[in-house]
């Protein structure tokens, strides 16, 4: 009685997540009266708009990325190395974007560079592209520095250094040549987080007035019937696909330490 | 002629003095070992060597130059950690080869000079394997080549053989020494362990609370320590308690006899009271000429295969010594009586 019970209360859980998904799936199929089709997906696909605003964002993810772990990797090898004590304090920090809404951290941001400030990046569009990207590593930041901490965790990170220094490397050589490639996997982990978040995000690109991916989503959605759900399992399968490419690439790596 | 001089080095953590007016002039060539037990501020003074530690005060010199402020990437020391620290994203052949590589050298010398490491090491066709595909033993080699590749100006082995199984060990320590000769590289190695500094080193450093208790040879160090905690730290010692009775011809009275003919340590007075040390290999059962005796019983009897140590109780301590494991020969029975005999010239007196 208890295991049926048990299967009852899993299999509404299941249900409860699945069946609205199974539903926009559908309903996505449906743009041909009688029978399913793919018509909605070709028409979001074949939108110009879709292609401008989807490179916009990836574009965006890219440069977020690469910027987040010039930030993060640097930050977290040095204190773990020198300062392990303020640990739970960057902790603490880069846990701030999740209690903090993208709502306050955008007006914060149209505060302080507005075209009237010192720095008035949003005075272009290339200047509101920077700050938008500034936007989303703060974003991603709790998901890369957690990543990164984690990957530093499995080495030790004291040694290598160590043994690289007296083999007379300078910092840049030991982060490049040593620290980077043994954490690959985590940041790769955070890259792929990094991505998925940047590709769906609307609240900062929305009201920073740029062409992004989650902007078009809301206005297609208001205006369309079959093509927001098409757009919306687009970007699942996106999302779905960041996360099948972390553990692909986890999988991976411990299949070549397995070999030992 | 001093290679490597470390002059009145100090070391503070906080209020903590961990290396206190630490001296020791260094040969080419010559390999030298910090023994001491944990804390005892000899893996401080490699590290300040390496660079890893700023010395409170003092200086270091390699060949006449003050290294004292130089940065570890600039010292040219070659180092091999307790934990390998091999790179685990390079294979064996690029882990060797890093140094010559952060140095500029070029891509045929440096090739050169990794293959004839790897043969140095006796793993000439493993290059081409990752660090986890090795075994511990062979990581520690493609450490100690990875930091002889570059020539370093002086050698820094950080308990290398710590992590290894016993057999390993003890194979690997006369690799290391054989290299380090054969080369000639000016060498400190750390250790706790006392048989590797005994066997590898052509001087010990004894340390102890941050300074150097005694510096000699594996020799000196064993036969002639000059402090109670040298005697008690290399090799094994059974202290008897004795009272001096006469100066002039070092006699002693310990529980149940007397003893003369001992080496008292210089400005000892009568009645003093000092400790007879002895090693287990110069207690015996036979009686030589002129060797005392004292009577006890059998404590435990220990079997470690070629040799038993048997461990009796006389003149009011455990006296342990060793003897041939002869297989004719009935072990002692515990609780049996037993006359042990030594050479009274082989007793270490010691201060009480």
């Amino acid at each position: 009685m208890r295991k049926f019970f048990a299967w009852a209360i899993f299999l509404g859980g299941v249900a409860f997540f699945i069946l609205p998904l199974v539903g926009m799936t559908e309903f996505s199929l449906k743009m041909r009266r009688g029978v399913y089709s793919l018509d909605a997906y070709w028409k979001v696909l074949g939108d110009s708009q879709f292609q401008q605003t989807f490179v916009y964002s990836i574009t965006l993810a890219l440069a977020t990325i690469v910027m987040g772990v010039l930030i993060v990797v640097p930050t977290a090898y040095w204190v773990r190395l020198k300062v392990p004590a303020a640990r739970p304090l960057i902790e603490f920090i880069t846990l701030l974007p999740l209690v903090i809404p993208a709502i306050v951290i955008v007006f914060g941001y149209i505060r302080m560079f507005n075209t009237s400030s010192i720095i008035p990046l949003t005075g272009s569009a290339f200047g509101t592209d920077i700050l938008l990207t500034f936007g989303y590593v703060t974003l991603a930041l709790p998901y890369m520095y957690r990543s990164v901490d984690t990957g530093l965790r499995t080495i030790d990170v004291r040694t290598l250094t160590e043994a690289a220094q007296v083999l007379g490397a300078g910092w840049a050589t030991i982060l490049a040549r040593v620290i980077l490639p043994n954490v690959l996997v985590a940041v790769l982990s955070g890259a792929f987080l990094t991505f998925a978040i940047v590709i769906g995000e609307f609240t900062m690109a929305s009201l920073l007035n740029r062409p992004a991916f989650g902007p078009y989503m809301q206005l297609l959605g208001a205006n369309r019937a079959y093509e927001p759900p098409a757009l919306a399992v687009i970007a699942l399968a996106i999302t779905w696909g960041c996360m099948g490419l972390i553990q692909l690439v986890t999988r991976l790596s411990k299949h070549e330490m397995a070999k030992a | 002629m001093a290679y490597l001089e470390l002059h009145h080095l100090e070391k503070s953590f906080g209020p903590t003095r961990v290396v206190k007016d630490f001296n020791l002039s260094i040969g080419e060539g010559e390999f030298v070992s910090l023994l001491g037990p944990s804390g005892c501020g000899k893996t401080t003074v490699l590290r300040m060597v390496a660079g890893f530690e700023t010395p409170t005060q003092g200086s270091i010199h390699f060949g006449g130059q003050d290294v004292t402020a130089l940065k570890p990437n600039q010292r040219k020391v070659g180092m091999v950690f307790q934990a390998y620290a091999l790179f685990p994203n390079l294979t064996v052949a690029d882990n060797v080869g890093f140094g010559l590589k952060v140095a500029g050298v070029a891509k045929s010398e440096a090739d050169a000079r990794v293959a004839e490491m790897l043969k140095l090491i006796g793993l000439p066709d493993l290059g081409a394997r990752f660090p986890f595909q090795l075994s511990g033993g062979q990581q520690q080699r493609v450490a100690l080549a990875r930091a002889i590749a570059p020539k370093p100006r002086v050698l820094l082995l950080d308990e290398p053989l710590s992590a290894l199984d016993a057999k390993i060990r003890v194979s690997l320590r006369s690799e290391i020494r054989d290299i380090q000769k054969a080369l000639g590289i000016t060498t400190i190695f750390v250790t706790h362990d006392q048989e590797e500094a005994l066997s590898m080193s052509d001087r010990i450093v004894v340390m102890n609370g941050g300074i150097a208790e005694q510096t000699g040879t594996p020799f000196e160090i064993y036969n002639r320590p000059s402090t109670k905690f040298v005697a008690q730290f290399v090799g094994t010692l059974s202290l008897v308690p004795a009272k001096v009775t006469e100066t002039g011809n070092g006699a002693v009275s310990v529980e149940g006899g007397e003893i003369a003919g001992l080496t008292l340590p210089a400005g000892t007075a009568k009645n003093a009271s000092v400790s007879l040390a002895l090693r287990p290999e110069s207690v015996r059962r036979d009686k030589r000429n002129g060797d005392a005796t004292l009577n006890g019983k059998v404590k435990s009897v220990d079997f470690l295969g070629s040799v038993m140590r048997t461990k009796v109780e006389a003149a009011g301590a455990v006296i342990a010594f060793d003897a041939f494991n002869d297989p004719s020969l009935p072990p002692p029975k515990q609780g049996e009586q037993m006359a042990i005999h030594f050479a009274p010239e082989s007793v270490l007196v010691l201060g009480a």
